[in-house]
């Protein structure tokens, strides 16, 4: 009994000895401060930085000296603030953004002129033809980049059939953009409230063709740019571009557009009726 | 009997219900719509503009660079338009429109019907009037010929291969070819044996069409270099890779081309283009159309104008109800239409209409890991691998994997037991190597 107490003691503790002087013998040297910014980081691993994974953020957080050009989507100005507390380094100041799906081509706006019975994948359904409504830009709906977010933000709406993000889930990571093969998804500035002004649709087709096509298509007519006291609109190939680092959203856009194309979210109501778009410019 | 060494597959021929048609010519159409890009490469650039007159024949585009092809006319009349039109996958293609006003040929095209066998033309001249004449490969992937029978220094050709094989079920037009204008085919297989400096011919059918094999070997008795290989019948045999190994027996090396081991394949319809081009002037503006299915009303092998819109060929033959899917080329590699008002172009081999309940994908299941796939990819390939590490955007995995080599038959899709859209992935995963591959190539230069 007591013969075999000491023999598996013995053994335990001559091995425990032996891990203690390995481990002592190949320490990795490690800056601590890794583990602690790895802490403060959101860790959500989702790329969005550029790196493969927090841990890889963290490291270069650390090893680099100058830190500005990183940036956490997912944590943004907060987390970013507090690292550079830690670190006493300076990082990057930016404004909190979120994705935008920019084409409102719902089966009501868009009718479909064929029937796509292929891989369900946006990737290859692009790579085999034009799409199946007669705008050959707008969204597929088969959904690439709600597969692709890990934060559960994108949901594809069975009766428009466009994918909606949830603005309190989004962390603006960029997965859907890279997902997104017709490059529909952007990154925008995100404005209290929810509140949005963006050009809904990116087509690039002549105004008669967008239109065919799509009811809420922007034809590239340029009033929006014209009554734009901010030049934050440019019309380039067909299509209206609203610049948001430009745009103070006074809605005077959103009333000129003929088509509907550019969208407001998160306002109040108006408070003029919509036929004197004059006085409502003033009201702003 | 001849055939090659590994995967391929047995699909049903389906050429019963437009095999019997003998070759019509469609009428000329109101307007034709010409695509400019009808091949491999640079597309060509227009040279003349609305309100101008054209006739048969006439050049209205010219070659955008060596790998690319000029286009002609392929009606008379006034051109109404030069812009950008939906091509068949709806895409819009730069085209010129024209409204047709009877059917005045040039002058310099010789129209008799005299089958001329002496070829008094150099090597040179040949290639030169071949890339005059807009000739493309017209198997349906529409690579300049010119190109082709440029061989390159340091390397010699062997022999000439002329593609019979018509691997494709449903097209007849390739068949049809060699029944009523076999005469016309052998003189052309020797113009381009001429052009590429070789006194041996290999013409490789498929034993699922014994008369044409029969006809062509009584037409090229009397030419000793003219060789008729029969094959055994199985797709993909009419792959250039595949056609070489099936008839000389020798193994295109990864990456390389077929002149690597001193071959040159030619399509039958390649090479009537090309002994009307030499012998008769005539440039590439029509073509033979198989447009067939199983429920259509008349299935015929049409000669069609390039630029005639594919809905009215469907029309000439009767029309179909139920259509499910409308395909530009064979079921196997053609590509489906969205837009069937596109016009028929170079490389349009047929036009198939599917009746719905056969056009319809059966629902993905998971792969199992039975290794069908790999059993049937005639270049060696291991599909069910390619697909998931395409999916994973492996892509240095994928090129370590041969993905380049992949010819893109679709006998993997064709053979899944779980109907995964293996070809699909493939595809998308093929695409992003190449372009590496070409990144890197630019790069060191």
């Amino acid at each position: 009994m007591i013969s075999t107490i000491l023999v598996v003691g013995g053994l335990g503790a001559l091995l425990a000895l032996l891990l203690f002087l390995v481990a002592k013998k190949f320490y990795v040297e490690e800056d601590p401060r890794i583990d602690e910014v790895e802490k403060i980081l959101p860790g959500a691993n989702c790329g969005g930085c550029g790196f493969a994974g927090c841990r890889a953020m963290s490291e270069a957080l650390v090893s680099r000296d100058d830190i500005s050009a990183l940036y956490c989507p997912v944590g943004g100005g907060d987390c970013m603030k507090r690292i550079a507390e830690y670190l006493g380094k300076a990082v990057a100041e930016k404004e909190p953004m979120v994705a935008v799906v920019r084409c409102a081509g719902s089966c009501d706006n868009r009718p479909r002129t064929n029937q796509y019975n292929g891989a369900q994948s946006c990737l290859i359904a692009s790579s085999l033809y034009a799409g199946n409504t007669g705008c050959s830009f707008g969204c597929i709906g088969l959904g690439d980049c709600t597969l692709k977010c890990e934060f559960d933000a994108l949901h594809m709406n069975p009766v428009t059939g466009l994918p909606e993000v949830d603005e309190e889930k989004c962390t603006a990571c960029g997965a859907c953009v890279k997902a997104c093969p017709k490059m529909i998804i952007e990154l925008r500035k995100k404005a209290p409230k929810g509140r949005k002004i963006y050009v809904s649709c990116v087509s690039k087709a002549k105004g008669a063709v967008a239109r065919k096509a799509c009811k809420v298509a922007c034809i590239g007519c340029g009033k929006c740019a014209k009554v734009c006291p901010f030049d934050a609109i440019t019309v380039e190939n067909n299509l209206a571009y609203i610049d948001f680092t430009k745009c103070k959203m006074c809605r005077k856009c959103v009333l000129e557009c003929p088509t509907g194309a550019i969208v407001e979210y998160g306002f109040p109501p108006r408070k003029v009726v919509e036929s004197e778009p004059q006085q409502t410019a003033k009201a702003e | 009997m001849k055939t090659f060494p590994i995967g391929g597959i047995h699909p049903s021929d389906c050429k019963e219900y437009s095999k019997g048609a003998a070759i019509e010519q469609f009428p000329i159409p109101a307007t034709v719509t010409i695509p400019l890009s009808q091949h491999i490469g640079a597309p060509a650039v227009a040279c003349v503009a609305k309100g101008d007159k054209v006739l048969v024949g006439q050049v209205i585009a010219n070659a955008g660079g060596f790998v690319s092809s000029p286009i002609h006319s392929s009606v008379s009349g006034t051109v109404v338009a030069v812009e950008p039109k939906a091509d068949a996958q709806g895409n819009m293609k730069p085209t010129i429109t024209i409204a047709v006003e009877g059917d005045e040929w040039m002058e310099s095209i010789d129209r008799s019907e005299a089958v001329v066998k002496n070829i008094n033309l150099t090597k040179e001249e040949i290639i030169a009037k071949v890339s005059e004449m807009g000739i493309v490969g017209m198997g349906g992937a529409t690579f300049p010929t010119h190109v082709k029978l440029s061989v390159p220094a340091g390397k010699k050709a062997e022999c000439l291969i002329i593609n019979a094989v018509e691997c494709e079920p449903y097209l007849t037009a390739d068949y049809r070819v060699m029944l009523e204008q076999g005469d016309k085919l052998i003189v052309g297989a020797r113009i381009l044996a001429k052009a590429i400096g070789v006194d041996k011919i290999y013409i490789g059918i498929e034993n699922n069409k014994p008369d044409a094999i029969a006809h062509l070997r009584k037409l090229a008795a009397v030419y000793v270099e003219v060789e008729i290989v029969p094959l055994k019948m199985r797709y993909p045999q009419g792959g250039e890779k595949q056609l070489i190994a099936a008839v000389t027996g020798r193994e295109v090396p990864s990456g390389g081309l077929p002149i690597d081991v001193g071959a040159v394949v030619q399509n039958v319809g390649t090479a009537l283009a090309v002994y009307e081009a030499v012998m008769k002037n005539k440039p590439l503006f029509e073509r033979v159309v198989t447009v067939t299915g199983s429920r259509l009303a008349s299935p015929k092998n049409l000669l069609v104008r390039i630029g005639t819109p594919m809905s009215a060929l469907i029309e000439y033959c009767g029309g179909m109800e139920n259509v499910g899917k409308v395909v530009a080329g064979g079921p196997m590699m053609g590509r489906a239409v969205s837009n069937v008002d596109a016009p028929v172009t170079k490389g349009t081999s047929g036009v198939l209409l599917i009746p719905t309940e056969e056009s319809l994908r059966k629902v993905e299941g998971s792969c199992i890991r039975c290794a069908k796939c790999v059993e049937a990819c005639p270049m060696g390939l291991e599909p069910y691998l390619l697909n998931s590490l395409t999916q994973l955007g492996d892509y240095e995995a994928l090129e370590a994997h041969y993905m380049a080599d992949c010819i893109e038959c679709g006998c993997c899709t064709f053979s899944c037991p779980s109907y995964l859209p293996l070809l699909d992935w493939v595809r998308i995963g093929k695409a992003e190597v190449m372009k590496r591959i070409r990144e890197r190539a630019m790069a060191k230069k």
